[in-house]
């Protein structure tokens, strides 16, 4: 297990796909994790393995990939992954925290959830 | 078709052109063509899944909000001032919560604005007068594609040139497809904007003394360099993306980085402006603006529209439960919210205008579907900088407009509650 700060935000890949929602592509452009690629080492990981992601306020499984983030820093693009385990608290602005969360990933055996599974177990 | 406008990101570029028979769009980014490429649609409307007309879609969907004690409608950002106008009236009319995509974008900037003012400028004065241009939080290679090659980056100028003559700074926590475009990168560690803003501003106002050797997991002598080229620049500008709005600090990060931008204007000119995501999620504020006074977080249900985003933004109402119904314009907030709001979503009825399917589409009791403006449907809507555009309409659509659906909604709504 290794322990991260995550971060969320906008990829080429999401924003190409955002109004496909339900197809395939944005599937594959939501539901990874880039991390560091001493971490990923550290976790035993190859590209494309599953990993559950757990913060105070969620988990989710999603796929791991090898990215360009310090160590110690996780991204997953902006999405309903993503948004099974930032912090919704809002500090008054209205906006959640979808940036600087501390989360614990592991390797897992289990299936990444497709986007309708995801909204069925919500 | 010349002069074809883009109705995906804040760029709102304007200068596409549409090829009629291939149905495709030239000189647009990635994100540009795939807005103008056919995808899957929402065929027709539907209520419970099932097919209805527009007429029969359009009543439940009216007779839901009215029976409502308190419903939510939110969204906006992707749709035409004109449809966000008869959305605001709707709000007014129902006594509901109106709320936009910016509460969980750029909101916090509106609020350090509303403290600090906001000292800015259009894209073509940053093209034209920019030597220094610093992306902070923001990463337009992946989100605005082509803002820096209209704009901000390579752009050509009236008294800035080309790129020799700008420097570009990036300031981020990872080494972004922007950062690698830029002459300096400042890597910060998550959440450190507002310790390295107000380092900036000591060393700026010549007390470098009191900042330690390291801030936010940048050396002194880098945040020193960096304070030396904001001082030097003719014209400087900081384009800040979600990177500082929703980290930790988010609407004071901004109010920091307005008050770093006044202390520069002592002695150069420097400008500040957030990079919007949406074709107008600015016109998602600007219009409520005009009519009731504020930009989001606006509640009606006392008769008076009041603005409190700690109460009445949509991911609190959602997460206080206190909405009974939901409209969802132009946007998909089952993708975009936290799990905890989304679980209320699921336990009201939802109505849903989009063109497209989406994840709100999922659980959505009634769904109409809807033109897209810029390509089926014209209209007007905001760049970034605040610019007014009249975006085209470059093919027949038999889809009816928001405006055209709000305005039916809005008509039996007024029927109904008298
Ligand atoms: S930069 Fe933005 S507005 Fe311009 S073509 Fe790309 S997506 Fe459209």
């Amino acid at each position: 297990m290794v322990v991260v700060e995550l971060i969320t935000g906008r990829t080429l890949d999401q924003g190409a796909t955002v109004e496909e929602k339900l197809s395939e592509e944005y599937f594959k452009a939501v539901s990874y994790i880039e991390l560091n690629e001493e971490d990923f080492k550290l976790l035993g990981l190859k590209e494309g393995d599953s990993v559950k992601v757990s913060t105070d306020f969620g988990e989710v499984v999603v796929f791991a990939k090898k990215g360009e983030v310090p160590r110690g820093v996780a991204f997953i693009p902006m999405g309903p992954y993503a948004n099974m385990v930032i912090d919704p608290t809002t500090d008054g602005t209205g906006m959640p925290q979808f940036k600087g969360v501390k989360a614990k990933i592991e390797k897992t055996g289990e299936r990444v959830k497709t986007v309708k599974e995801l909204l069925e177990a919500i | 078709m010349e002069d074809v406008i883009c109705t995906f990101c804040g760029s709102v570029c304007d200068d596409g052109e549409f090829d009629t028979e291939k149905k495709k769009v030239k000189k647009f980014c990635r994100l540009g063509s795939s807005k103008f490429a056919e995808k899957q649609r929402i065929k027709a409307p539907m209520i419970d899944g099932k097919e209805v007309s527009y007429e029969t879609a359009i009543e439940k969907a009216a007779e839901i909000l009215a029976n409502a004690k308190k419903p939510l409608l939110y969204g906006w950002a992707s749709t035409a001032n004109e449809a966000i106008r008869v959305g605001v009236l709707l709000a007014e009319k129902l006594g509901g919560v109106y709320d936009q995509c910016a509460s969980v974008c750029h909101a916090p900037g509106t609020l350090a604005v509303i403290e600090e003012g906001l000292p800015g400028a259009t894209l073509g004065s940053i093209k034209n007068r920019a030597d220094v241009v610093i992306f902070w939080g923001a990463n337009p290679a992946e989100a605005h594609p082509r803002h820096g090659l209209r704009y901000s980056i390579s752009a050509k100028g009236l008294l800035v040139k080309d790129r020799k003559q700008r420097k570009v700074v990036v300031v981020d926590v990872r080494p972004t497809k922007t950062a690698k475009m830029a002459d300096m990168f400042v890597q910060i560690k998550p959440g450190y904007d507002y310790a390295i803003i107000s380092a900036l501003r000591a060393i700026i106002s010549g007390n470098a003394e009191v900042v330690p050797s390291e801030v936010g997991g940048v050396a002194k002598e880098k945040l020193i360099e960096l304070a030396e080229i904001m001082k030097k620049a003719k014209y400087g500008a900081i384009l800040y993306g979600l990177g500082v709005t929703q980290s930790r600090g988010r609407d004071r990060n901004v109010e920091n980085a307005i008050k770093l931008i006044q202390l520069l204007n002592r002695t150069t000119r420097w400008v500040i402006w957030p990079m919007r995501g949406h074709y107008n999620v600015v016109g998602a504020g600007e219009v409520p603006a005009w009519e009731v006074g504020y930009q989001y977080a606006i509640d009606f249900s006392r008769g008076y529209p009041r603005f409190s985003p700690a109460e009445f933004s949509a991911v609190e109402v959602l997460k206080r439960k206190d909405c009974d119904a939901a409209l969802i314009v132009a946007s998909d907030p089952v993708a975009h919210f936290p799990k905890i709001a989304v679980k209320h979503l699921k336990q009201i009825p939802v109505i849903q205008i989009d063109p497209y399917p989406n994840m709100t589409t999922l659980l959505a009791k009634v769904v109409i579907p809807s033109a897209v403006y810029g390509i089926e449907a014209e209209g007007t809507a905001y760049r970034m900088d605040c610019i007014p555009l009249r975006v085209k309409k470059i093919i027949e659509t038999s889809y009816w407009t928001d405006e055209k659906i709000l305005e039916e909604i809005l008509k039996r709504v007024e029927k109904l509650k008298g």
